[in-house]
């Protein structure tokens, strides 16, 4: 087994926890978990780890030395938001999406919003959201080779496009 | 209003006896928004923060929910006018800090309250007395619905509402019920409650003093996350959560009063007399005695209306409100100092004690021979 972290190493630190109920698994090599501090288990939270996943997730710009991804809009930087564990306005939810998912689904009860939707934006949320969903099945769709599906749902995403225009 | 009116005004939270007051304090639920197209306040420059308050508070002011309403620029705010407001938990300690391109606006009864530009650009509360948090929830989900037709507030139909923390993302709410459990502290029980509610995504913490100190035994039992849930949901739970918390709390102090009712009598009995004959005395001591009282209050020792007053001496035996009453500032030898005086002042017209051979209360229902 590689070691999560570095994905070159063999794992030998296999660690598990329980955040409200959750298991959360990680395993490592001896030099990533040094590196994560990863020596008090009492001290130590896998979630916070999962945290600073995002790096790992892409293993080039980890690497790289410099402030990783930015926020186009408030000039945040990835190194800024480790630092802080804020954001800098609601754009950085986009610019640092990638590395987010393990870090919410560690800190709450699902990855996605259910409650309440602002009534204003709510067609036109509702919308888009379904043509997120759609995306990603098309996505699917075309992996999975599966054309005459992909069409389909190319031409239901074209009906909700125009549906917003007219909006 | 000004800040010497509004404090003056009634907390309408401690006036109203709401369901389940003998245990449960107050009813809170805050949400978290933050609006499109300007940075959150901890990343914002000075210029950006003053223009984002321009632009909220006066759609703050103009809420149907604040026509008489104390509301101010941080920066004129004196540093213990800003300790009151801490003190009454109306704002953080966070925003207490903050100057210039923060404000607050509380309406006058203190039940709602909202911070611009603390941690997010908008931090709203409602607060109820007693076990109500569905009725917090539903003011401030009006209040929300109304300034979100004049706000544009930055919004993901995937994360719900985006703020600063990833903590508060999705729902952005925070449900809290301040609860006094003196029974469930004097007999060894609360560190269990803490760990069980822990396991159910909630969080259990002293609402007086720092840390892990928990003076006054009076208890902030909040939810932890905010994504993947309802707020009605989460509601739900922390009602029920309560309502369980609330029956221990109520068979600890008759197996108190069934085990021990000399020693019981005789704490509260000293408490009494501690409290309306001491000439100098710290908040600590303050608050664990006046929540001695306050059980006593329960246990059929002193009349009803004696509960309110004690809720309101935890509120104005905090060391600001000490010095507000005096109007300068103190050192830590005269706050204890006029601390007692105060508290003396307050309680002189209070009944004593009742003689024992009280019965003890039945079915958790307050008995008054």
């Amino acid at each position: 087994m590689l070691c999560d972290i570095c994905k070159k190493t063999e794992a030998t630190v296999h660690l598990t926890q329980i955040v409200e109920g959750k298991i959360l698994k990680v395993d490592m090599c001896e030099g990533c978990s040094k590196a994560k501090g990863v020596q008090d288990s009492a001290a130590f939270s896998l979630a916070e780890l999962l945290a600073g996943f995002a790096p790992a997730a892409q293993p080039e710009e980890a690497q790289a030395e410099g402030p990783g991804v930015q926020c186009p809009t408030c000039g945040m930087t990835q190194a800024d938001f480790k630092k802080l564990g804020r954001f800098g306005c609601a754009d950085c939810w986009v610019a640092f999406e990638d590395g987010l998912g393990p870090l919410l689904k560690a800190m709450h009860k699902g990855d996605r919003h259910v409650g309440k939707v602002p009534g204003k934006a709510a067609h036109t949320l509702v919308i888009n959201d379904r043509i997120q969903e759609l995306s990603e099945h098309l996505q699917k769709a075309i992996r999975g080779e599966q054309y005459e599906e992909a069409a389909g749902i190319r031409d239901e995403i074209r009906t909700l496009e125009a549906k917003l225009k007219v909006a | 209003m000004n800040l010497e009116e509004f404090l003056k005004s009634p907390m309408e939270w401690v006036e109203a006896e709401g369901p389940q007051r003998k245990i449960v304090l107050s009813s809170r639920v805050r949400f978290a928004r933050n609006l499109r197209g300007f940075a959150f306040p901890g990343w914002a420059k000075k210029p950006e923060r003053q223009r984002a308050l321009e632009a909220m508070l006066p759609v703050v002011q103009h809420l149907p929910e604040m026509e008489r309403c104390f509301s101010t620029s941080m920066d004129n705010l004196a540093a213990l006018d800003k300790q009151v407001l801490v003190e009454r938990h109306l704002i953080s300690r966070e925003h207490a800090a903050r100057n210039v391109g923060s404000g607050v606006v509380i309406n006058d009864g203190e039940t709602l309250a909202v911070m611009i530009n603390e941690e997010d650009h908008l931090r709203m509360q409602a607060l109820k007395s007693g076990l109500q948090l569905k009725a917090a929830f539903k003011v401030l989900d009006k209040v929300d619905t109304e300034l979100e037709e004049r706000l544009d507030y930055a919004f993901s139909p995937r994360l719900g509402y985006l703020t600063a923390c990833p903590t508060n993302v999705g729902t952005g709410m925070r449900a809290s019920a301040m609860l006094h459990l003196p029974a469930m502290v004097v007999s060894d029980q609360i560190n269990q409650v803490i760990q069980a509610v822990s396991k159910l995504g909630l969080v259990v913490r002293g609402f007086y003093g720092e840390g892990t100190e928990a003076l006054g035994n009076v208890f902030q039992i909040s939810n932890q996350t905010t994504l993947g849930e309802r707020e009605g949901e989460v509601i739900e739970r922390l009602n029920k959560v309560v309502l369980q918390i609330l029956d221990h709390e109520e068979n600890a102090r008759l197996s108190l009063l069934e085990k021990k009712p000399r020693l019981v009598y005789d704490q509260v009995g000293r408490a009494y007399g501690i409290l309306t004959n001491a000439r100098t005395m710290s908040s600590k001591e303050a608050l664990n005695l006046l929540s001695l009282v306050r059980m006593g209050v329960d246990l059929g020792l002193f009349p009803p209306d004696t509960q309110r007053v004690m809720d309101e001496l935890f509120i104005l035996t905090q060391p600001a409100h000490v010095q507000k009453a005096v109007d300068r500032k103190l050192t830590a030898e005269e706050r204890d100092l006029c601390r007692a005086d105060l508290i003396r002042g307050r309680m002189k017209d209070l009944a004593q004690p009742r003689e024992d051979g009280v019965e003890p209360p039945t079915g958790g229902q307050t008995k008054i021979v």
